[in-house]
């Protein structure tokens, strides 16, 4: 009996010492801003290779672009590096002139050299994004003589053919388009690298904010830059990398974060009854569909890819399962897009879909998979579906997988069903039409591969379409144009285009100014504040 | 002269016998270590996700795809990638990650600190507990202490430790406020301190930050206590079936007939007899703690190994998948040498 009183007595020392370490009332910084967010897609931090969701954001608050647009209305385009431009007559060049004054947080000034070196150096390092800029006829070989410097502050660049200007213009606006510290980055170069394995995980940038840290899985931080002339609200952003969405938002409630990026639809339900937290949205460029392999002899039957569409419970599943983080959107063109369509033909009809089943001569239904991303929203999504399609005798088996590992599987044309979502590349309408309408080769050793070819979907004559499309000038037919290949799309294509992707965000009340752009490399956090 | 032939020749003997265990000992490192390469190589080859996209992502054009895929030497055969990775292996070249673009020995180096100072707290809080239970559990066997111990070491083994670290949280940090939430420091102090080993409890008490130290006290506290109560669920039960073990021999009847206290009876001669095997249950869920347990780490937001080498598993980055298993390695093979030469401090009869 003489152990137990000592047992006791640790157990005590125990509880003791725990509660003396009791927290102070815990709160971030006032002049610095917290996230809670998910971050592990970062992989690099340099803008010629940014194509991910974090760190296109980042870029988007720590870099400057040629142009940009308004978040809250994208037709307006403005000169952000630049100050204006000219198209020539045949539309096949274009001149920039330059803002003069800006300076880099090094401290280097910013002239047309650095314009002419960063949009060279992207597509001299051919990483995914250079194509943005590429498509314009650029490679390799001629970017030096197309891209040049013809003033201090003036460039000009020659396209291969008189696109649209806005379809250039939009280009120019996304993260492959900042520009680069050229003084620093070569200061930095290696075996003629351009300073890419330096800038990977470093800064050479003229934007509000500055990267001061970036520890893979871990964190960011940002901290105001003071040679931009944009002031920040706040001395420091940091992103936190909190993989669990239920320890994002116990540090939200407590106030160890000021706003949490990943919370599901019940626990965004359950923090909005929290009089300390407010739950923001705004739509996202990126759309939901279901990709049906034409390779599969009754997928590939128009009435069944027809039949497939009415029997979608839209409405159930933006109400339930993706609650807060997405609207029904059924055509390839995300709500905000020059020509997008916005009206839903399809519903929940299981009649019609059985009629159409039938003319197929499939009246008795038939069997399929589904590849589907164990995250527990997709899997949601796919128990709703298969629930609705089994109505019309429609038999879904779920293959269960991880998120690379179905993908893997997808983009080699293996799958029946595919649930996918597709994120806009740029702003311009071409970005989606370009992989949803057109395929050039639907053979298997394609060398491009759109989404059109991984459903192995021959669009016919809406190729040519799209490829004449981004050559229109007239703004106005040019959106008449897309919104025929949507509907083209929705009639007959292999997708079912189900929701587009809303971006909500939980903060703290007293955080202010947060944008929640059409895309991620436009969220700020510039005129974010804190009361 | 006979003395010193014996002593001689005894040295031989001694000496002899250390290059044999040295030699035996580096045998079954490079063999082990060599089976982990193989084994983790091929399974991380037959995988069915494919590595490139989580270079380039899911929109790069199929030009970049096709030299991204060749710059890692996807295209050569298996047997032919492995041979290659093998002679950098050797050279100390474990390749970079894919996701992080560091050498994967420098990406290891930032994350096995966390771990290793999670582990370690969880370790001795285990075993500080868990062995003073488990003789109490055999002495009073049947007890209601006895019972109490079984069930908590029930509980331990038994219920999923993502929903008890959840409800942890909820209540000491989130109800409580005893402790600080999940993470490793609060930002405030994230760089008041600089690295050095890595470990920020020790790094953060070298430097004199204080508020930083006590900080990180009151961080690491809870998936501490955690990991602490999962080991102490195994020690305790072990602890238990081998003091009965020995309270059944009979030299403790001869002690207790010589007239010895309980005391010394059971801390002196029984726990003494029973710490040999306990040494190798303490290492081997100290290994297991080392391995990154990773679920704690993802809900405690603790940036170590396991989280590192999970994510690194789903994104098929094999390279840091195949660093990180050979570290693991490694630290099992290590834990085991050690544990055998404290055998030879305990047991005269290993001598």
């Amino acid at each position: 009996m003489k152990q137990l009183p000592k047992f006791i007595m640790s157990a005590a020392m125990v509880t003791a010492m725990a509660t003396s370490f009791s927290a102070v009332q815990a709160a971030t910084p006032p002049d610095t801003l917290v996230q809670a967010w998910q971050i592990d897609d970062i992989t690099s931090l340099d803008p010629a290779e940014i194509f991910e969701f974090s760190n296109s954001e980042i870029a988007g608050n720590t870099y400057e672009r040629l142009i940009n647009y308004d978040p809250k209305d994208v037709s307006k385009i403005y000169g952000e590096v630049a100050e204006s431009w000219t198209v020539s007559p045949d539309g096949k060049t274009f001149t920039f002139k330059i803002r003069q004054g800006k300076k880099f947080a090094s401290g280097n000034p910013l002239t047309a050299e650095d314009v002419v070196f960063s949009f060279q150096r992207a597509v001299l390092l051919d990483k995914s994004p250079a194509f943005i800029i590429g498509q314009f006829g650029l490679t390799k070989d001629n970017v030096k003589d197309k891209i040049k410097q013809t003033g201090p502050f003036e460039v000009t660049m020659e396209l291969d053919k008189p696109y649209a200007p806005t379809f250039v213009l939009y280009c120019m606006t996304s993260t492959v388009a900042s520009v680069v510290d050229k003084k620093l980055a070569l200061q930095n170069e290696k075996d003629g690298d351009f300073g890419y394995n330096w800038l990977k995980t470093h800064y050479a940038g003229s934007g509000p904010f500055a990267i001061r840290d970036w520890k893979a899985n871990e964190v960011v931080v940002l901290e105001r830059n003071p040679n931009s002339e944009k002031k920040t609200g706040l001395a420091r952003v940091i992103y936190r990398h909190i993989k669990e969405t239920a320890t994002q938002r116990l540090l939200l409630e407590k106030g160890d974060v000021d706003i949490a990026r990943n919370l599901n639809p019940e626990e965004l339900a359950a923090v909005a009854k929290n009089p300390e937290i407010k739950v923001e949205n705004g739509p996202k460029g990126t759309v939901y569909y279901l990709g049906l392999n034409q390779k599969n002899p009754n997928l590939s039957k128009p009435e069944v890819r027809e039949a497939l569409k009415w029997l979608v419970d839209y409405s159930a599943i933006a109400d339930t399962i993706m609650k807060n983080k997405g609207e029904v959107h059924q055509a390839f063109l995300p709500k905000g897009f020059l020509g997008a369509i916005n009206d839903n033909p399809y519903k929940l009809d299981v009649a019609k879909a059985k009629e159409l089943l039938a003319k197929a001569g499939l009246k008795d239904g038939f069997s399929v998979t589904m590849d589907t991303r164990s995250t527990p929203e997709i899997t949601g999504i796919a128990q709703a579906i298969q629930t609705t399609f089994a109505q019309a005798g429609v038999k879904v088996e779920i293959i269960p997988g991880d998120s690379k590992q179905t993908l893997t599987k997808y983009r080699a044309r293996q799958h029946d069903i595919y649930i996918g979502n597709w994120g806009a590349d740029y702003q311009d309408p071409n970005t989606n039409a370009d992989t949803f309408a057109a395929n050039d080769d639907n053979s298997d050793n394609a060398k491009a591969k759109p989404l059109a070819w991984r459903n192995a979907w021959d669009p016919g004559p809406l190729t040519a379409k799209t490829r004449a499309a981004v050559l229109e000038r007239d703004a106005g037919k040019r959106a008449e144009m897309y919104r025929e290949l949507q509907k083209d799309v929705l009639k007959d294509g292999p997708y079912v285009t189900f929701l587009q992707q809303i971006e909500v965000i939980a903060s703290r009340k007293n955080v202010e100014g947060v944008v929640i752009g059409p895309s991620f490399d436009m969220n700020s956090v510039v005129q974010a504040k804190k009361n | 002269m006979a003395v010193a032939t014996l002593t001689q020749s005894g040295g031989h003997h001694a000496l002899r016998f250390f290059l044999l265990r040295t030699t035996q000992f580096i045998a079954v490192l490079a063999t082990t270590l060599l089976g982990l390469v193989a084994v983790t190589f091929f399974i991380g080859r037959i995988v069915p996700i494919d590595p490139v996209i989580a270079i380039v992502g899911d929109r790069a054009p199929a030009h970049v795809y096709a030299r991204v895929r060749q710059e890692l030497g996807l295209d050569l055969p298996m047997i032919q990638q492995f041979w290659i990775y093998l002679k950098k292996a050797i050279s100390g070249d474990f390749g970079n990650s894919v996701l992080t673009t560091n050498p994967v020995m420098t990406d290891i180096i930032n994350v096995f600190p966390a771990t290793l100072e999670l582990a370690t707290l969880g370790t001795i809080i285990g075993a500080l507990i868990g062995i003073p239970l488990g003789v109490l559990a055999a002495v009073k066997r049947g007890s209601l202490i006895d019972q109490f111990v079984r069930v908590l070491g029930l509980i331990g083994y038994s219920v999923p430790i993502f929903w008890l670290g959840l409800m942890a949280l909820l209540l000491f940090y989130a109800k409580l406020g005893w402790v600080e939430g999940p993470g490793r420091l609060d930002v405030t102090y994230s760089y008041m301190y600089t690295p050095v080993t890595g470990i920020v409890l020790i790094d953060t008490l070298m430097q004199g930050q204080m508020d930083a130290f006590w900080n990180a006290v009151s961080h690491v506290m809870l998936p501490a206590c955690l990991l602490g109560y999962f080991s102490l669920a195994y020690i305790s039960r072990m602890t238990r079936s081998f003091m009965l073990n020995e309270l059944a021999q009979e030299y403790v009847i001869a002690a207790r007939v010589k007239g010895l206290s309980e005391f010394r009876v059971i801390w002196r001669h029984a726990l003494r007899n029973a710490s040999v095997p306990l040494i190798t249950v303490i290492a081997l869920s100290y290994a297991n703690l080392l391995e990154g347990s990773v679920l704690t780490e993802t809900i405690f937001a603790w940036p170590g190994l396991g989280q590192y080498i999970t994510n690194s598993l789903q994104n098929a980055d094999m390279n840091a998948v195949l660093g990180g298993t050979l570290v693991i390695g490694a630290a099992f093979v290590i834990l085991n040498l050690v544990s055998d030469l404290l055998y030879r401090l305990l047991d005269p009869r290993t001598r």
